[in-house]
């Protein structure tokens, strides 16, 4: 079967980021971006699936800035066989995002599309779900295991309460929890190797999607900031302290 | 102007979360309320009750057991052209379910938000909570998830709402639940705690959380984790607090050998009071921390218990 994984570029996870001194949005001239963490989960998974002869051809999309060629390189240097690459550059927003996936998916007709549950920029947590809905497939949202058997993908997904096993008909929808897998690290022959893979370019117009956003940032302001509060010496001052001062025991 | 939320429901109601999201609701007009699955009896008398609601929708169909996505979304689908809002908690079931709704409306969701500013424009939480972004939807209806920790949950009693059974229409058979391995605990849930604490990679493996209990036991806590120690297998999924986990805002949140990563931080920095336990004094989370103990676990848990259990 053929996989499609989705990837998004976004600020590295470990960069602390800042809100601009304007209220326009995040910092992010000059930042080091990387692969959405979530992503690489589920382009690694992907890779297992075709290491167990489940998957015959991963296809890494993703969709934005030119650079975001990087981020399908990363994919193909972890396993993916080719790209596709859908320049804009407008604030593409899961809706966009689904319906031009959709419109990929229609095209290369996989029987399963993962993807990662939430992008740590946004942190929408929607894309997957919105996808499974605009194709009317089954979605298992939230993997930690994924295990395919002729036409039924079973998912077990991590909820509010622990663990839920569900069967969903291919081909069908999955997003990626954190406990799914750990994602390798591409080795200097396969970096080596992804420069040689094909990446198709095209345009929203192209696959006839209008991406105008439908949600308008008004402003983005910093949170509240927390103050280092006090040290205390001992356990019997701790106690004593949240008792009198803090007054919650 | 009438929102409709969709509850979630246990054996001892409406849960805190979709109370919470009631609240949000509530901010924006007239609320009902939906109640889908299967025995509703008691979530339908409880669901009456929450203040502010005047009407309560029964869906019952077992299609709609363990709110799947698939059948859920159509549900809504169909309930839609009432409302024009549409919320839920964020939950792994409102995170599941709202978003596929959106896209069979073809409307942009609102995920996660912590305030309300107007019927098109709210306030939520991007990049781990390091900024708070206003935004505002140019959409015909709103289709949004609410974060409980940033609205005071309506109360469980007060209101006496109306009912009304829904008729279900073919639910699509795309998935089927298998089962589920639901962790039992007598302690209060992660999300609805007046107190919480949490252990992290320092606590060295599982066992050692034990030394956590009876200092939960003594203040009615629930136990939390940081994302290390359930990478690390300590403990399950459901115990991790931060940015991809849950988001606590408890009244006391206590920290015990965690770090305190910004994708920690972002799931508990708007608890009321923060106490830090860790031995490294340079660790991140004593910036955040209203009481910091810099001190070895292993010595300080022993002593904490044996001090509430004393007075």
């Amino acid at each position: 079967m053929k996989i499609i994984v989705p990837v998004k570029r976004v600020v590295d996870y470990n960069v602390k980021v800042r809100v601009k001194s304007d209220g326009s949005g995040i910092e992010t001239a000059g930042v080091k971006m990387s692969m959405n963490p979530f992503d690489e989960i589920a382009v690694e998974e992907a890779v297992r699936l075709k290491e167990k002869g489940v998957a015959t051809e991963i296809i890494a999309v993703s969709m934005g800035v030119p650079q975001c060629a990087e981020t399908i390189r990363t994919a193909l240097a972890m396993g993916a066989d080719r790209g596709i690459l859908v320049e804009s550059d407008a604030d593409l927003q899961p809706l966009a995002v689904a319906k031009l996936l959709k419109a990929i998916v229609d095209q290369e007709q996989p029987q399963l599309v993962i993807l990662g549950k939430q992008a740590i920029d946004d942190d929408m947590s929607a894309t997957g779900q919105m996808l499974a809905a605009l194709l009317g497939w089954a979605q298992g949202t939230f993997a930690s295991k994924i295990s395919i058997e002729g036409e039924t993908a079973t998912v077990t997904r991590e909820v509010d309460g622990g663990l839920e096993t569900v069967d969903l008909k291919l081909p069908a929808i999955v997003t990626t929890d954190l406990r799914l897998n750990e994602p390798r690290y591409a080795s200097l022959p396969n970096i080596m190797k992804a420069r040689k893979k094909p990446i198709a370019n095209m345009k929203p117009a192209d696959l006839g999607v209008d991406v105008t956003p439908r949600l308008t940032v008004i402003k983005v302001s910093e949170p509240p900031k927390r103050k280092a509060g006090q040290k205390v010496g001992s356990v019997a001052e701790l106690v004593s302290k949240l008792r009198t001062e803090a007054k919650v025991i | 102007m009438t929102s409709l939320v969709l509850l979630e429901y246990d054996a001892t109601g409406i849960k805190q979360p979709s109370r919470s999201a009631v609240a949000a609701a509530t901010a924006l007009g007239d609320v009902h309320v939906l109640v889908a699955g299967i025995d509703l009896g008691a979530a339908t008398e409880a669901a009456a009750k929450l203040p502010g609601v005047t009407k309560v929708l029964v869906a019952e169909n077992a299609a709609l057991d363990h709110l799947m996505a698939e059948p859920t979304a159509a549900l809504l689908l169909a309930l839609a052209p009432a409302y024009s809002h549409l919320l839920a908690a964020t939950t792994a079931v409102g995170k599941n379910v709202m978003p596929r709704v959106a896209a069979l409306l073809d409307l942009q969701p609102i995920s996660d938000i912590s305030g309300v500013e107007d019927a098109d424009t709210f306030i939520r939480p991007i990049y781990a909570g390091n900024g708070l972004a206003t935004v505002k939807s140019s959409d015909t209806k709103k289709i949004i998830t609410v974060r409980a920790a940033s609205f005071d949950p309506v109360a469980a009693e007060g209101g006496s709402a109306t009912t009304e059974n829904v008729t279900v229409g073919d639910m699509p058979a795309l998935s089927k639940f298998v089962s589920a391995e639901l962790s039992k605990s007598e302690r209060p849930e992660l999300t609805a705690a007046r107190v919480v604490i949490s252990g992290g990679r320092g606590m060295q493996n599982g066992e050692n959380f034990k030394l956590i209990e009876p200092i939960a036991d003594k203040l009615g806590a629930a136990v939390g984790a940081s994302r290390a120690a359930v990478d690390a297998g300590f403990v399950p999924n459901e115990f991790q607090v931060g940015q991809t986990g849950k988001i606590v805002a408890p009244e006391l949140y206590i920290a015990v050998g965690i770090s305190g990563a910004i994708q920690h931080l972002a799931g508990m920095k708007d608890s009321k009071v923060i106490v830090a336990i860790n031995k490294d004094e340079e660790a991140p989370i004593f910036q955040v921390a209203d009481y910091g103990l810099v001190a070895d676990l292993f010595t300080a848990l022993p002593e904490l218990a044996a001090e509430l259990e004393r007075s």
